[in-house]
């Protein structure tokens, strides 16, 4: 299977204010290129830390996190930006586009931060994407014209912008009703299978994450399950 | 276009009323320095020329004669002679020796001395000016002065001030007749009237050829003064002390003989330096603090730009950018409105005979300055916000924005 693209060694954070809070405790998790692996568990469960680790928006306080084999750790702030544009797409749960650009800018952002300029290219590959999340009628609208899910497609394009191997998503479908929801994961299914990209969503929705291919549930900063979705798993749940 | 550029021009639009605010007040700042500098410098160029008209920037003479005890610790008490009319010992050669100075534009030999001007039963006490009106032209144009005739100083020639004329009650090609403390004595006729602008010295000046001057005074071939005007009028201290240390002789600028002017003026620039400086600081807070308030609105959008791999840097720049607009646009709005405030005060105050009572003084020169400002104001006040703006921890603005 060659090497993972996620590779966590007892990886801990705590948050420091004015008492130390423990949020994760000695993760171990190894994800493979391709799948498709849902992070579930009760709020405060350390979900969204971990995300937000892997995407390289913060540090652990110990451990060490290899994306693609690179140990992020030891990076710059400088070096981290620039990989995690060249290989981490985002998707956040409230669409986070940028208001004051049309749904195609906000396509071409990666692109654009990544090169200083905007090139007919960018527009052009942008543009594809649109289409292939199916609002290339939509691409010169700003975000506020568009519906929820309409925004939240666009924000999965734009994660695609750099042509990313991994790509995070904190709860995608929590701001949209279900056929919404349904529609953006039946989006990112396809993504998966069809550009081979590994997908990690943070999923509160059962239905949704017995869709994946895995599940991986934190309890109090630790993994408490890790199973392939097997059926046997589906009938414990329901 | 550059991407910062984009996103920084996207952010000011966004944010348009914040944006409004601050672009008012970098023009309201500008339009006021504008306004001011140009007033101010205006009326100061006016007080200066309206000085500086009529005498020379620097006067060389020769030093005051004043006795030498041989033995300087002996209780004597050391009395100082009048002054007499002396000649510039070899004028001639000092002026060749002034000539090398730099930043001079005319040099002129003259001479003055007291005198009386008669006319059948009227007499007046006058200064009598010997000059060479070709030479003396470069360091005043008294031609601009006329009032009658016409500025030429002939053998026989006298060009004398108007009040002088009324005085004796006469007028261009009556003849006048002069005569000095040695008793030498001649009659001249009045080539022309001349009105500087000042009472005094139009009861009192009479020009007549420098040749004239020198035997009416009883200097054959001297000259008293050597006046001397400079290319920048505020270097004339500078150059005089120069000429002094070259030629042994005394060297007075027109800086130092106006101290009292010197004072306003340096007074006057101060104060409005002062206010520009108030304005800028004002200018400087208002920008720094929209800004600031529009980074805490922006955060999450800050969020999003870094998770899409904006770095820090792009961040700061974004919000400098931001600043460098502010900074541009509104000094470009703010310039407009001064140079309108500035005519509109200049009608405003124009007197009845239409000429204007407040020079303005307005340069490309000043634009430029303003426009610098600004735009350092603009940068310097983002760099606080900005700093902030790269600061901000994107996974923290992402979670709770």
């Amino acid at each position: 299977m060659g090497e993972p693209i996620v590779l966590l060694k007892e990886v801990s954070k705590n948050y420091e204010g004015k008492t130390i809070t423990p949020v994760l405790h000695g993760i171990d998790l190894t994800v493979q290129q391709g799948e498709f692996t849902a992070l579930m568990g009760p709020s405060g469960s350390g979900k969204s830390t971990l995300l937000n680790l892997l995407g390289l928006l913060d540090r652990p306080t110990s451990g060490s996190i290899l994306i693609a084999g690179t140990d992020t750790t030891s990076l710059s702030d400088e070096m981290r930006t620039r990989f995690r544009g060249e290989t981490i797409g985002f998707v956040f749960q409230f669409h986070h586009l940028l208001p004051a650009f049309t749904a195609l800018e906000n396509v071409m952002l990666p692109a654009m931060a990544r090169e200083g300029h905007q090139t007919p290219a960018m527009r052009k590959t942008a543009l594809e994407l649109l289409d292939a999340v199916g609002l290339s009628a939509q691409a010169q609208k700003i975000p506020t014209e568009m519906s929820g899910g309409q925004q939240q497609r666009v924000a999965v394009a734009r994660a695609l912008a750099m042509n990313p191997r991994l790509v995070l998503a904190d709860e995608p479908t929590g701001n949209l009703d279900t056929k919404a929801g349904q529609q953006v994961f039946d989006l990112m299914r396809h993504v998966n299978a069809s550009r081979g990209i590994t997908f990690l969503i943070v999923t509160h929705d059962d239905r949704l994450a017995h869709r994946c291919d895995r599940i991986v549930e934190l309890v109090d900063g630790e993994i408490a399950h890790d199973l392939p979705n097997d059926p046997l798993r589906q009938t414990q749940v329901v | 276009m550059r991407f910062i550029w984009i996103v920084a021009i996207r952010f000011l639009y966004e944010g348009k009323t914040q944006s409004l605010l601050i672009l008012t007040g970098v023009a309201v700042g500008t339009a006021v320095i504008v306004f001011l500098s140009s007033l101010i410098t205006g009326l100061q160029e006016s007080i200066i020329q309206r000085t500086l008209g009529t005498q020379a920037q620097i006067v060389i003479r020769p030093p005051d004669e004043i006795p030498r005890t041989l033995n300087p610790e002996a209780d004597a008490r050391v009395e100082r002679p009048a002054q007499r009319l002396r000649s510039i010992v070899g004028w001639a050669q000092v002026i060749d020796v002034v000539r090398r100075v730099s930043g001079l534009t005319a040099i002129a030999p003259t001479i003055a001395g007291p005198g009386f001007a008669l006319r059948s039963r009227g007499a007046n006490a006058i200064s009598l000016r010997g000059i060479d009106p070709e030479s003396y032209t470069g360091i005043v144009d008294l031609s601009r002065y006329i009032t009658a005739g016409t500025f030429r100083l002939g053998a026989f020639e006298t060009v004398i001030g108007t009040e002088l004329a009324r005085d004796l009650g006469v007028n261009v090609g009556d003849k006048i007749r002069l005569q000095t403390a040695g008793g030498r004595t001649t009659v001249l006729r009045v080539s022309g009237l001349i009105d500087v602008g000042s009472r005094d010295l139009n009861l009192r000046w009479v020009f007549v050829s420098l040749r004239q001057a020198q035997t009416l005074l009883g200097v054959e071939d001297g000259v008293s003064t050597i006046e001397v005007r400079v290319d920048d009028i505020f270097s004339a201290t500078p150059i005089a002390k120069q000429i002094a240390d070259r030629t042994g002789l005394r060297a007075d600028s027109w800086m130092t003989s106006n101290a009292q002017l010197m004072v306003g003026l340096r007074s006057q620039s101060a104060s409005s330096a002062m206010i520009q400086v108030f304005v800028v600081l004002a200018v400087a807070l208002g920008i720094a603090s929209v800004l600031a308030v529009s980074v805490v609105q922006k955060a999450r959008e800050i969020g999003i730009l870094r998770a899409v791999g904006t770095s820090k840097s792009q961040i700061l720049h974004i919000f400098l950018l931001q600043g460098l607009l502010v900074g541009l646009v509104g000094s470009g709005i703010g310039i407009l409105a001064g140079i309108g405030l500035s005519v509109f005060f200049a009608e405003l105050t124009r007197s009845p005979d239409g000429s204007a009572l407040f020079p303005l003084s307005l340069s490309w020169a000043l634009y430029a300055r303003a426009i610098a400002v600004a735009t350092v104001v603009g940068v310097v006040s983002a760099a606080l916000p900005a700093r902030r703006a790269a600061r901000l921890d994107p996974a923290e603005v992402i979670r709770y924005g």
